[in-house]
């Protein structure tokens, strides 16, 4: 068989800047390739030239054997049985699974009546095919992160099968960083559903982040940095030191998390009876300038906490203790908890973060506006001399405050965010998932930044999934399980293997718990 | 490192002064590239005076004082109406109702002050607290009950239409007071009615509000994500209240000038005036600072929507022309600012 898909010299360049010079690439049929690279080094502008979006400015393009002339244009990538699933899904979540399903098929239908019972019936043979427990009558805005995330691609598939070339099993799917937003376990059963497709003959094209991710799932890798393909790797015959070493072009010091001195006198911060959600009587203490992660598995309301915590969603009841004073969490808001120095970085950074149509200064002064306001006038270049300061400051690239937020890549747009709040100096800072769509160099950069807050006397209460992030930034681990804070894992017990295994266990000990209380 | 992270910013060295901030801001806003789609829509406005002077049918009647100071002072109510408009639509709510509000406003002053013979100060007071109310009402249910503004304010709209027919029995009221009417209409300064500088007046401070105060930047930000501002500590409900509270004001100053212009209101005046407000609002929207409702821009937009429409009628097209115009002016001018934004995504949208 040939492969499924060749380029051959692709280049392409966005006014002066190589975005993609001389990059080849071949992905075998039933292959699951694995295309790595930080933010920038071309990645998605390769993915937006299959998909029609972007028109190169040289190179071939060959799909199984035969040669297709380049630029596509939107959409042909349809009729040549290739179809992608991008980290935002692409569902409509007002709408019933099974609407979702056949949005594509309603678009080219020339038939005037549905009849649901057979669109049903199609539906739940297509969700047992792939042994998936999907009710096609369900609302998508009522499926868990995982199970929307499985429509997507079964859809995607769907569609390359009934497409004249994917008839005989072939297809290329791209799925570009479909992992970001799902919790681990869900990860697992994605994973499940990408083999089977592999087994049928079809290749994957698989786009992301995370190294541990791509070497489970892919049979070889390609490495992309500053636009030209660093090389080609049989997943077997890796590890992820070579990779990391290709995708940042350097050997990645290790973080070393020093053992912190807790200052005794250090400001205490503790929560009490906090209920809501899906969080059950949730007592805990925090001390000046300690890190504590927060985790557990799908379900156990770990994320919640900060929330709750910044008085941006509502608990049933519970405490803060702050610097000495005492904050009814029910009555919380935004505003009380930044004036009693919170700060929340939120994970979701498109509707809770940024601004992505406003400057980068607009988005990170937005709180310190009163400081530029004097006999009344807003001083801009006060703002923007500022605003430079800190981008600077915290390696935001490119420096210029006037650039428009959604410019720049994902990790220089948390740097920024993170920038905004420890300009404040919070007494707490709250993360959850901080370095989620954030390329290796600028994560490492986030946890020397995290702790450094630290240092200077920020608490920092961090809920994420991410164990790795976990053990190189935390003094103190706290694992939930079904709303209850379950375990505690201090000092050496502070690595991933550690959390990740204490995690599975998790499910057990709040059980047992809940039969001794 | 830690040290220069402080809450205060480092001020430069030497004190910035007020015209230093405004040439910063200028400067911000004049990248060369976007120059072009700025000023197109004055450039246009400049052309369409020119073609209306040399077209042989009106080179006679269009380039005179006496129609340029109609043309100025006529349109100083739909300018007002409009910057009133501008301020819920940064913070991302329609408000419907500010064409009805304003001959609300019209409508009570007319009747205290026509048939109660009330003072005119009086009057105008309670014209204004009357628009002002429904601004409180609007914002009661849409930030009180969540309600949608766009359905919220297409209700109170008509039910204020409906208050105006029924304190003026469905009637015209004239005899306004000239305590009013001279100010408005009959006082020139440089052959141009009054309204039309009561108009530049509130331009010029919606434009200071909105660019030179953090309330501006607030109310910018509350518009372009909700949530970004409530995690941010803004409060967002009490901006977007008073953002329709400040419309329902300037509705009501629009309704004082409608009174002070016709000496009357009628009970349908306000209805002709809501397409133009908004034509010219999204107008605005595409040049000065494109993609964002601005107030010069909509100024712009009210006095190069009147210009043609002069234009055409001296030439001797029926009035019908004005609805042609202010009906197409709103979906071209919405047309183009998606075209702009969507490539402002495609510049984004690399790497």
């Amino acid at each position: 068989m040939p492969p499924a898909l060749v380029l051959r010299d692709l280049s392409k360049s966005f006014g002066g800047a190589r975005a993609l010079d001389g990059v080849s690439l071949t992905v075998a049929g039933g292959e699951v390739h694995g295309l790595l690279g930080e933010n920038g080094s071309g990645k998605s502008t390769l993915i937006k030239i299959l998909a029609g979006y972007h028109s190169p400015d040289a190179g071939e393009l060959e799909v199984y054997g035969q040669p297709v002339k380049l630029p596509l244009r939107p959409g042909q990538f349809r009729s040549l049985g290739m179809d992608f699933v991008h980290q935002d899904l692409g569902l409509i979540p007002s709408l019933s699974v099974i609407e979702n399903l056949n949005v594509g098929e309603l678009a080219s239908t020339s038939r005037l009546h549905i009849s649901w019972t057979r669109e049903r019936q199609k539906a739940e043979q297509t969700f047992a095919r792939y042994g998936l427990r999907l009710d096609p009558r369900a609302r998508v805005a009522d499926l868990t992160p995982v199970e929307r995330a499985l429509l997507a691609i079964v859809r995607a598939v769907e569609g390359m099968r009934t497409s004249v070339a994917g008839a005989e099993g072939r297809g290329l799917l791209v799925l570009d960083e479909p992992t970001v937003f799902l919790p681990r376990t869900g990860i697992d059963q994605l994973f499940t559903l990408v083999r089977e497709i592999a087994a049928s003959s079809a290749s994957v094209l698989f786009v992301s982040h995370d190294l541990d991710e791509v070497r489970e799932i892919t049979d070889r890798i390609t490495v992309l940095r500053d636009g030209h393909v660093v090389g080609t790797v049989v997943t077997s015959e890796t590890n992820e030191a070579e990779l990391v070493r290709m995708i940042i072009g350097r050997q990645l010091e290790t973080l070393v998390p020093e053992t912190h001195e807790l200052s005794e006198r250090g400001v205490e911060i503790a929560i009490d009876g906090l209920t809501g959600g899906t969080l059950q009587n949730v007592s805990l203490e925090l001390q000046k300038g300690e890190v504590l992660g927060l985790t557990g598995l799908v379900g156990s309301g770990f994320e919640e906490l900060p929330y709750f915590l910044f008085g941006a969603w509502r608990p049933e009841r519970g405490k803060l203790r702050l610097h000495g004073s005492e904050h009814e969490l029910v009555g919380l808001t935004p505003v009380k908890a930044l004036a009693a120095g919170i700060a929340l970085v939120p994970a979701d950074r498109q509707t809770d973060g940024v601004i992505g149509s406003l400057p980068v200064y607009d988005n990170i002064l937005l709180r310190s506006l009163g400081n530029f306001f004097k006999t009344g006038l807003l001083r801009r270049r006060q703002m923007l001399g500022h605003a430079r300061r800190l981008m600077s400051e915290f390696d935001v690239r490119p420096g210029d405050p006037r650039m428009v937020y959604a410019s720049l890549s994902g990790g220089n747009q948390q740097k920024a965010l993170l920038a905004k709040w420890l300009n404040r100096r919070p007494q707490l800072l709250l993360l959850h998932e901080p370095t989620q769509g954030v390329d290796v160099g600028a994560r490492q950069q986030i946890f020397s930044l995290v702790r450094d807050a630290a240092a200077t006397g920020t608490s920092v209460i961090c809920a994420s999934s991410d164990y790795e992030q976990l053990a190189a930034i935390c003094d103190r681990v706290l694992i939930f399980a079904r709303g209850r804070l379950v375990e505690q894992l201090v000092g050496d017990d502070v690595t991933k293997e550690r959390i990740a295994e204490r995690c599975y266990n998790s499910v057990v000990l709040s059980d047992e718990m809940s039969l001794a209380g | 490192m830690a040290d220069e992270r402080e809450n205060t910013p480092a001020v430069d060295p030497v004190e910035p002064s007020r015209s230093d901030a405004i040439r910063e801001h200028l400067k911000a806003h004049l990248a060369p590239s976007d120059i072009a789609q700025r000023y197109a829509l004055p450039l246009v406005w400049g052309l369409v005076c020119l073609f209306f002077t040399v077209l042989p049918s009106t080179s006679s009647t269009f380039p005179t004082a006496g129609n340029f100071s109609t043309i100025f002072g006529s349109q100083a109510i739909i300018v007002v109406l409009t910057l009133g408009l501008l301020i819920p639509l940064t913070t991302g709510d329609y408000d419907l109702s500010v064409a009805y509000n304003l001959s609300l406003s019209a409508m009570v002053l007319a009747v205290l002050n026509a048939n109660h013979h009330w003072p005119i100060g009086w009057a105008i007071i309670a014209a204004l607290g009357a628009s002002v109310a429904v601004g409180v009402i609007n914002g009661a249910f849409v930030i009180i009950f969540g309600i949608d503004p766009f359905i919220v304010t297409l209700g109170t709209g008509t039910f204020v239409y409906g208050v105006v027919l029924w304190i003026s029995a469905s009637n015209t009221i004239s005899g306004v007071s000239a305590i009013l009417v001279n100010p408005v209409i009959v006082d020139r300064f440089l052959g141009v009615p009054l309204e039309f500088y009561y108009g530049l007046a509130l331009c010029v401070i919606i434009w200071y509000v909105f660019e030179f105060t953090p309330l501006g930047r607030k109310l910018l930000i509350v518009g372009r994500g909700r949530n970004v501002a409530r995690l941010s500590g803004l409060s967002v409900n009490r901006i977007r209240w008073g953002a329709l509270i400040a419309s329902g004001l300037v509705s009501g100053i629009a309704g004082v000038l409608y009174a002070g212009t016709t000496g009357a209101a009628d009970p349908s005046s306000g209805s002709q005036l809501l397409l133009p407000a908004f034509a010219a609002a999204f107008l605005g929207a595409t040049t000065i600072m494109p993609g964002r409702f601005n107030p010069w821009g909509s100024v712009i937009a009210v006095y190069f929507l009147v210009t043609g429409i002069t234009g055409l009628q001296l030439i001797g097209v029926e009035s019908f022309v004005q609805q042609l115009f202010y009906g197409g002016a709103l979906v071209l001018a919405v047309a183009l600012s998606q075209i702009a934004r969507r490539r402002q995504a495609l510049d984004a949208g690399t790497g």
